[in-house]
């Protein structure tokens, strides 16, 4: 449409920023006002974002926990060295030295054949059964926690293999089988709910769009009257905007509303069940950023939606 | 003001609106175009509000070549042209105030300053009091003078009216005529389509008569 040629007088363009914002803010407190005015439509289509943002987020705020509770079992990942029965405490004390030595073992720790049996005394409940034995049947054992550097699951399986080889070592245990199980099914949630999250939120997408694409088709003998008196595309596309960041908010505090609420429900059970394993482990619902997530979130994909339905119908408007 | 150079709109559907029309109206003149129906005098309005753009040929406006316009100009341009149809196009939900005020509230005018020039448009058009009633509690011919304030209400350059008393019985349509000229007075460039030959011809005004597309009597200045 543009064509070279003497430059012409330009239009004035109103450009004061306080003028801007009080604009914005009228249109804000405006676009309000219309979703106060149908209190039930409005819930409804927020209540349907809510629930979308709601399920995605309250998994991950689940998986969240689970991990950090794994998180927690990292030190965990030792490795017991089970010696040979004929190894006597001094011996074993030397394999404990040699071990501790490596560069990959940030400690060993040796217990000896009576303290074994005394602990074993102590917490198995069989300490009248191993009376009735004439020689203490338990190995020494030494401790093994790797060094940070090798913590990892497989690093850890790396120097249990290696730790096989000494002469002196009868059997090596280790016991992270399920340690890196639970990682693995995390990772796998995980996954899931991220893919989960993306088709939620294209929907929020769609929804938001869809409730615009009404709106707009209802106002469609305002927008051409407003575009016949001047209104830019931008003056007009306002308001559609608002209401979709609006949908957003209210969806993002609905959902909200629904994962705490979802979790405080969980809580007493989950508590219930990590006092089965001797932790005082509790869903904690404010530590991760989720929360913050869907809070912006939520307004974000409500304005995205709404652009996009403004952006493909504004223009198919023209007054004639 | 307006100067039509060699225009001609073909629509898409392949209807020629315009086949050739050169026209030159001076600041401050009322020029009534007449014709029957299909002869152009909208097509011609339209392509001075930018409703529609010229297929060949260029239009002027104001000084500005309209060809050159962005469509991010097309607003700005419109607010120096104000329009009034033959259906006012009035927004029904609402008030009379809210509807004159659309354009400025539009240019983004100040709450003051937009209830003072909306009081002094109303006592133009003799609306004063009617400002909180309804566009549907009015009769045709205050339809008519709130379209045609909201038209005004921004003093734009330009006045185009398309069938502004096509609805109306003769003694209205001769009240909204005197309104027009009443503006024309204090310098607007008026441009108006009609087909009621009979209650222009007495007003002595030029006539720019079209007729499938081209520009068949145009009675000039002098008449």
């Amino acid at each position: 449409m543009k064509r070279r040629g003497p430059k012409q007088p330009g239009f004035r363009r109103n450009r004061n920023p306080l003028r801007w914002l009080l604009r914005h803010a009228q249109n804000a407190v405006a676009a309000l006002g219309r979703l106060a005015r149908h209190p039930l439509a409005t819930l409804m289509t927020a209540s349907v974002i809510g629930i979308a943002i709601a399920l995605p987020s309250g998994l991950y705020l689940l998986i969240d926990n689970v991990r950090a509770l794994t998180g927690n079992w990292d030190g965990a990942s030792s490795i017991s060295l089970f010696l040979a029965e004929d190894i006597d405490d001094r011996e074993a004390e030397k394999v404990r030295q040699t071990i501790a030595a490596r560069p990959d073992v940030a400690e060993a720790r040796l217990i000896t054949r009576e303290q074994a049996l005394a602990e074993f005394r102590q917490r198995s409940g069989f300490g009248e059964a191993l009376d009735l034995l004439d020689r203490n049947p338990l190995p020494p054992v030494v401790l093994v926690r790797p060094a940070s550097g090798a913590a990892s699951a497989d690093a850890t399986e790396r120097l249990a293999q290696d730790l096989q080889r000494y002469r002196e070592i009868d059997l090596v245990r280790v016991d992270l089988q399920w340690v890196r199980r639970l990682e693995a099914i995390t990772r796998t949630l995980e996954r899931g709910i991220y893919v989960l999250a993306g088709l939620l939120g294209a929907a929020v997408l769609l929804i938001v769009g869809n409730t615009v694409r009404l709106e707009i088709q209802n106002r469609h003998g305002e927008i051409e009257v407003v575009k016949l008196v001047g209104g830019t595309n931008a003056f007009i596309r306002r308001p559609f905007l608002y209401e979709g960041f609006w949908y957003g908010l209210l969806g993002a505090l609905i959902a909200i509303v629904l994962v705490v609420g979802g979790l405080w429900l969980m809580q007493g059970p989950v508590q219930r069940l990590a006092g089965l394993y001797q932790s005082s482990f509790s869903l904690d619902i404010f530590t991760s950023g989720t929360l913050l997530g869907v809070l912006l979130g939520g307004p974000l994909l409500g304005l995205a939606g709404a652009w996009l339905a403004v952006s493909r119908h504004l223009a198919r408007i023209q007054p004639e | 003001m307006i100067r039509f150079d060699n225009v001609a709109k073909r629509y898409p559907t392949g209807r020629e609106g315009l086949a050739g029309v050169s026209l030159e109206v001076a600041p401050g003149e009322l020029v009534f175009v007449t014709g029957h129906s299909g002869a152009g005098k909208s097509t011609l309005l339209k392509l001075i509000g930018l409703l529609e753009r010229a297929t060949r040929g260029q239009v002027w406006v104001n000084g500005r070549n309209l060809n050159r316009l962005s469509e991010r100009d097309v607003p700005y341009h419109r607010r120096e042209v104000g329009m009034i149809f033959q259906d006012h196009r009035l927004l029904h939900d609402r008030t009379v105030f809210d509807n004159i005020a659309l354009p400025l509230v539009v240019a983004g005018m100040g709450h003051q300053e937009i209830q003072r020039r909306v009081r002094a448009a109303l006592d133009k058009v003799g609306l004063l009091g009617k400002e909180r009633s309804l566009p549907i509690t009015l009769s045709g011919g205050e339809q008519q003078r709130v379209g045609i304030a909201r038209a005004l209400v921004s003093k734009p350059p330009v006045l185009l009216a398309d069938e502004p008393t096509g609805n109306l019985d003769p003694e209205l349509s001769r009240e909204i005529m005197d309104l027009f000229l009443q503006f024309n007075q204090v310098g607007v460039t008026i441009l108006i389509a009609t087909h009621d030959i009979e209650l222009i011809s007495r007003l002595g005004r030029r006539i720019v008569q079209l007729r499938e597309g081209r520009i068949q009597h145009d009675t000039g200045l002098a008449a």
